[in-house]
């Protein structure tokens, strides 16, 4: 089933904040990943396994790379749920 | 022959069965506690084990740590870290140059959690589901790692693997790292998280634990004649080790010497002890001789005394062989009686309690030994604590692992 895009932001910012210890209202769209959110590769691969099982999507590993801010992500898993 | 560097206690740390700190562990040791208990789950019943209880750790990490953090390092790793920031507080927090600081912490068993949880994930979700922090999670030298990030050691980090011995073993590399001119200051210690149901059926399958379900507080009861076998402990010890010169220039509180270390295999058998306990005494003899003391200075022994028939004999032999008519004197505690056995964070936890009897010149107790094995020939500590007495005193502390891993550390005091 898709999700709206608010709702894939929620359960990103879950999965951040579990991965970090951000709070989930600091994960907003125009975040980057790298710059704003201090995640290195292996957390950001754990955030995509994780992704991947909440949403019910797969996110290629040559996608990864295209994935700067949440917002990207956000918009990635809502077109792969289409 | 260059100078021997003097390696000393500054700082330590634990969590345990008894205690989420050292204070709260010695107190209840003291006080008699077991701190064995009946799973509160159903793993006896679903999975058929023969055992229904375990030494517990007493407070869950999630009430230190972070959620990043317990989510990011294994149970095993979690223990030490929490015992390392207890320790390195407790040593002062002192500033030390990065490059002359190491840590060395061991696992007996590893990341069995991470381990079987991914075999689980994989089996029922496939490979995709698989967390990349798996294998920094699993692998048995991810404590020492997550010891070395947290203090930002350089000097060095260090995973010595012996089973039940692993953490006597630790502490005794950090004392060589700092003999050996390597570092001044070395975080060391063991640490063991592996009260899961396929360790606990494995061990109970190699009829080594205790099967006392109707009495867990009661069960590990070294050196009674009805003993039955081990409790399974999990926890972690660590210690702040220093050489002597640098603890001097710093002001730090020095809680005892570390000041032998003796090590030896059976080269006998995978899991039984040398019923001869040749050894066991080859280690306390060259811990001694390391230490350069003798058996009349030796007034206390922290047995490694798992409350299996067999092993617990085989090492108050050994002792009285090592030590002789001397052995009169020494007082003979078995704390695996009140903590169960933490595996590799057994010798850790041990040695804790060796400087502390040393320390406040108090054996803790051996509990629930109702009917002394007759043929056991040392004065066993029982029920309740025991005075040291005043003067230069040191102590021995033994762990011996599966494989045939014999470690004795000589604790002196201050």
């Amino acid at each position: 089933m898709a999700n709206s895009e608010q709702e894939i932001l929620a359960g990103l910012a879950e999965i951040v904040s579990e991965e970090t210890g951000l709070p989930t209202e600091s994960v907003l769209p125009e975040k980057s990943f790298t710059d704003d959110l201090d995640i290195d590769s292996l957390s950001m691969m754990t955030i995509v396994t994780l992704a991947e099982e909440k949403f019910d999507v797969r996110i290629p590993d040559d996608e990864v790379k295209n994935l700067v801010t949440v917002g990207d992500a956000v918009s990635f898993i809502a077109k792969a749920q289409a | 022959m260059s100078p021997v560097i003097d390696v000393v206690v500054t700082g330590m740390g634990a969590t345990t069965p008894l205690g989420g700190d050292v204070a709260s562990t010695w107190r209840a040791a003291l006080a008699g506690e077991s701190g064995a208990r009946t799973f509160d789950n159903d793993w006896a019943e679903r999975y058929e084990i023969a055992v229904s209880f375990a030494a517990q750790i007493k407070v869950k990490p999630d009430h230190v740590l972070t959620r990043p953090e317990t989510k990011r390092m294994d149970p095993s790793a979690q223990y030490a870290i929490i015992a390392t920031r207890e320790a390195w507080a407790d040593a002062g927090s002192p500033e030390v140059d990065a490059t002359r600081l190491g840590a060395v912490v061991s696992s007996g068993i590893g990341g069995i959690w991470t381990t079987l949880d991914a075999w689980d994930t994989l089996r029922e979700k496939g490979g995709r589901r698989v967390l990349p922090m798996t294998v920094p999670m699993l692998m048995p030298n991810s404590p020492a790692a997550y010891v070395e990030l947290e203090i930002g050691a350089r000097a060095g980090a260090h995973a010595l693997v012996s089973a039940c011995a692993s953490g006597a073993e630790a502490i005794g590399y950090g004392v060589e790292m700092i003999r050996s001119g390597r570092a001044d200051v070395v975080v060391a210690g063991g640490t063991e998280a592996a009260i899961h149901p396929m360790p606990l059926a494995a061990f109970a399958a190699s009829r080594t634990l205790s099967t006392r379900n109707d009495d867990p507080a009661s069960a590990s009861r070294p050196y009674d004649l009805h003993r039955d076998g081990f409790v399974l402990g999990e926890g972690a010890g660590i210690v702040v080790l220093e050489s002597a010169e640098h603890a001097a220039a710093r002001g730090a509180h020095v809680y005892a010497r570390l000041a032998g270390v003796g090590l030896s295999s059976d080269g006998y058998h995978i899991t039984s002890p040398d019923p001869a306990g040749r050894g066991q005494v080859a280690a306390m003899r060259s811990a001694l001789t390391d230490a350069r003391l003798t058996a009349s200075d030796i007034v206390h022994v922290n047995a490694h005394a798992t409350s299996t028939v067999v092993g617990d004999l085989i090492e108050a032999r050994a002792v009285r062989e090592v030590l002789g008519a001397a052995a009169d004197q020494v007082a003979l505690s078995a704390t695996k009686s009140m903590t169960g056995h933490l595996l590799g964070g057994a010798g850790a936890l041990e040695t804790i309690f060796t400087v502390l009897a040393l320390a406040e010149r108090t054996a803790p107790p051996t509990i629930n030994v109702t009917d002394p094995d007759p043929e056991l020939e040392l004065d066993l500590v029982r029920d309740t604590p025991r005075a040291l007495r005043d003067g230069s005193i040191a102590a021995i502390n033994n762990s011996f692992g599966f494989g045939g891993h014999n470690v004795a550390l000589v604790v002196a005091s201050a």
